[in-house]
């Protein structure tokens, strides 16, 4: 018997700590304090990065405590539970209070707690109570959902009042909060995010994940049609977009241009423009000329392959292929870097700059080398994701706006009007309450005596 | 006149509706306080002009959208949120010395756009991660909520200044409203700034989503967005708590508006996606 009472108090100790502001209060501030340290050490990067920042020391330290990748750490994870729970707890212990308040039939008023308020309003009419109340009635019908009349030894008396859902509104901020927690741990559990790269006319269907690294297979294929860049007269680009195909059982069922801000989304997955990229063609055009007899010799060759140079000038290897080449301080653009064995010397590396075919001559040597014909082909690079909590997260979004508009900006207003006969006129007083924004209600009061005196 | 002449003019007009404000807070005098009203007003009329200006601007140059892309943009649209919030409760409340605390932010503001060498006045083309119809909801959205935490700011400091004075004897506090009111007015306009702030972080999710597929990535930001948004609920959630009133609040807002400054601001100090608005 003791004992169950013990536990029974403390379960209730347990259930009064999760339902308190205080607690809150306090979350909430751990939450802000923590963040910040996110955004000044950089997450996610590699640990070799961290450890020649940090040094041994720290680089242990922040590893053990989940710093570089804090935000999913099991101790921020714990903050956003315990925030959950006061928040579930908080609200069970207080709905039922508020239920009672907006569900009841006969709203309670006390006449006395409008009497004692500091800022009624009052004032004289020349017209009697029993005409007053008529135009008193139809005028509150108007904008208060609820009323009440009652006769008086020397005239009547209206309560109206209005709003008094509007309590619920910070209900609907909290479930939001709920909502968006259960979204964001649906997307975490059941979704992806990977990348993925699409060389122009080439399919694939599967995507590196960008956490783990590891492959995610898709139920269909993605086919890069073709890839279109743009550019402003300055320079800046203007836009990256990629003609993609989707392709079920080698037919493509769908064609769509995937840009920047624009994704295509395919049964249930989402394909966005990411970055992009340019690849060699399998087999490009060499020019070689030598320089004391002006004489040119072509040859294809495919990268990686080495070659006899025409007319006996020694062996060439087609190394490597650069994106974007920097020579000297200078983009040169994409660039093929090769490997020239002459007959009798050494080898050299030659860059061969697509765009400046005699950069080569600049070396000065027996032969000059340069891309003759080059149609190079881009790839695309793709974000694809998969996120089955975005729907639920997005409804939270506007919970969140609603809940929040009701409690800020509305509020459960109640309004005491009475009036006695004094002689043949009336006096009438005008107060008025409500749960939130009083001074708003003052003038609010002050603008319905107003509208009384009017009509 | 192209916008940045007209915006620079505006900044002046800003400055003198500030000390026009100023000047009937400290002689007590309802005239400078009319003058000031109105030179605001006629200040936002040209902030608005000029930002229509520099939008039709942008499409003569053949790059057009809307004036909300980089910093000297958002500062212009800052000052011009900042003197509507502030001409919207002038209106309803019926008291000019505040502005006396409020007009100062956006004439700061608006100098700094027009005045400091690190801010690119010039009209540039979207680059393709800005071209998005969220960037227009996402600007105006985050700025009114910015726009309410820098008035709420300034009327917070009046609260502090007479706390402070407890027993009423600095002549120059005698014309501010009752703290009661002080401290409900800073309320009232942090609902405000928190409403708008929160449809700003929540556009600026949903944009993100639609262009490169999460809705919340943890840049630094975004971070910074809801440390400030945390700071704010825990603003409104300590009023429910006894013995949390007055200055304890008070101090709550402070940190709160310097997190937005540092949102603002700070953050492109930062490595991040955001980091376009560096220009
Ligand atoms: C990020 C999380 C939260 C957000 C954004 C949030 C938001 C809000 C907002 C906007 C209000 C209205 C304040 C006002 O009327 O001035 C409010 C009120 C309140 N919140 Fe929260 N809240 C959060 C977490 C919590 C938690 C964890 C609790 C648990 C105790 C809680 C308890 C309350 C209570 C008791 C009220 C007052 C309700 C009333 O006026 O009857 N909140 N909250």
């Amino acid at each position: 018997m003791r004992e169950k009472e013990i536990s029974a108090d403390s379960s209730n100790k347990l259930w009064n700590f999760f339902a308190s502001v205080r607690l809150t209060v306090i979350i909430l501030l751990s939450l802000a304090t923590t963040s910040v340290i996110g955004t000044i050490i950089p997450q996610n990067e590699s640990p070799a990065a961290y450890f020649r920042q940090y040094g041994e020391f720290f680089y242990r330290l922040f590893n053990a405590l989940d710093i570089f990748d804090m935000y999913h750490s099991w101790w921020f994870q714990f903050l956003l539970l315990l925030l959950t729970l006061n928040i579930v707890v908080c609200s069970i212990n207080r709905l039922s209070s508020t239920w009672k308040i907006v569900f009841t039939k006969n709203p309670p008023f006390n006449l006395s707690k409008f009497k004692n308020l500091p800022d009624k309003e009052e004032f004289t009419d020349n017209r009697s109570p029993e005409q007053l109340k008529k135009i008193y009635e139809s005028f509150f019908s108007k904008s208060f959902g609820h009323r009440r009349i009652e006769d008086t030894e020397k005239g009547f008396r209206i309560f109206a009042e209005k709003g008094r859902w509007t309590r619920l509104g910070v209900y609907f901020v909290h479930l939001s909060i709920i909502l968006m927690i259960i979204g964001g741990l649906l997307g975490s559990i059941f979704g992806f995010e990977g990348l993925v790269n699409i060389p122009e006319n080439e399919v694939v269907s599967s995507i590196m994940l960008r956490k783990t690294g590891e492959i995610q297979k898709l139920d269909f294929g993605i086919r890069l049609e073709s890839f279109n860049l743009s550019f402003y007269d300055s320079g800046a680009p203007k836009e990256y977009r990629s003609t993609l195909s989707i392709i079920e059982n080698g037919e493509a069922v769908l064609k769509q241009d995937v840009i920047v801000n624009d994704p295509l989304r395919y049964k249930g997955i989402n394909i966005f423009q990411s970055s992009y990229g340019t690849l060699p063609p399998p087999k490009i055009t060499l020019t070689f000329k030598n320089r004391e007899t002006g004489k040119e010799f072509e040859k294809n060759a495919g990268l990686g392959e080495e070659f006899d140079i025409p007319d006996g000038g020694g062996r060439f290897l087609l190394k490597d292929f650069k994106g974007s080449f920097n020579f000297m301080g200078h983009n040169m653009g994409m660039t093929f870097i090769g490997t020239l064995t002459p007959v009798s010397g050494d080898a050299v590396d030659v860059f061969l700059p697509v765009q400046f075919p005699n950069f080569d001559r600049m070396r000065k040597g027996a032969l000059s080398v340069s891309v003759a014909d080059f149609k190079h082909r881009y790839y695309t690079g793709l974000q694809v994701t998969k996120d089955p909590g975005v729907f639920i997260v997005y409804v939270g979004f506007l919970v969140m706006i609603i809940g929040c508009f009701i409690t800020f900006f509305m509020s459960h207003q109640r309004i005491c009007v009475e009036v006695t006969r004094s002689q043949d006129r009336s006096k009438v007083m005008v107060a008025g309450t409500a749960n939130k924004n009083k001074m708003g209600m003052h003038m609010k009061t002050r603008k319905i005596s107003q509208g009384l005196i009017g009509i | 006149m192209n916008s940045s002449n007209l915006l620079s003019i505006v900044t002046f007009v800003y400055g003198l509706a500030a000390l026009l404000y100023i000047a009937h807070w400290l002689f007590k005098r309802p005239l400078p306080g009319k003058l000031a009203t109105w030179t605001a007003i006629i200040g936002a009329l040209g902030n608005t002009a000029g930002i229509i200006l520099r939008w039709v601007e942008s499409y003569r140059l053949g790059v057009g959208h809307a004036p909300l892309s980089n910093m000297y943009e958002s500062l212009i649209f800052f000052s011009w949120t900042i003197i509507i919030v502030y001409l919207f409760i002038e209106r309803r409340y019926k008291n000019r010395i505040i502005g006396a605390f409020a007009t100062p932010f956006a004439f700061l503001a608006m100098a700094y756009a027009s005045l400091s060498p690190n801010i690119n006045d010039r009209i540039q083309p979207l680059i393709p991660a800005l071209k998005s119809n969220w960037l227009i909801a996402h600007v105006i959205t985050c700025f009114l909520g910015y726009a309410g935490f820098a008035v709420a700011f300034g009327i917070n400091f009046m609260y502090l200044l007479k706390a402070r004075d407890a027993e009423q004897k600095s002549r120059w506090l005698d014309h501010f409203p009752d703290t009661d009111v002080l401290d409900e007015l800073t309320y009232q306009v942090i609902m405000f700034g928190f409403l708008f702030l929160s449809i700003g972080i929540i556009t600026g999710a949903v944009w993100a989503n639609s262009a490169w597929g999460s809705y919340w990535s943890w840049d630094p930001k975004e971070t910074w967005s809801l440390i400030t948004w945390f700071i704010y609920a825990t603003l409104l959630h300590a009023r429910l708590m006894r013995g949390w009133h007055g200055k304890r609040i008070a101090y709550l807002s402070i940190l709160g508006f310097m997190a937005v400054l540092f949102t603002y601001f700070g953050v492109n100090l930062l490595p991040g996606l955001h980091s376009y608005a560096t220009n």
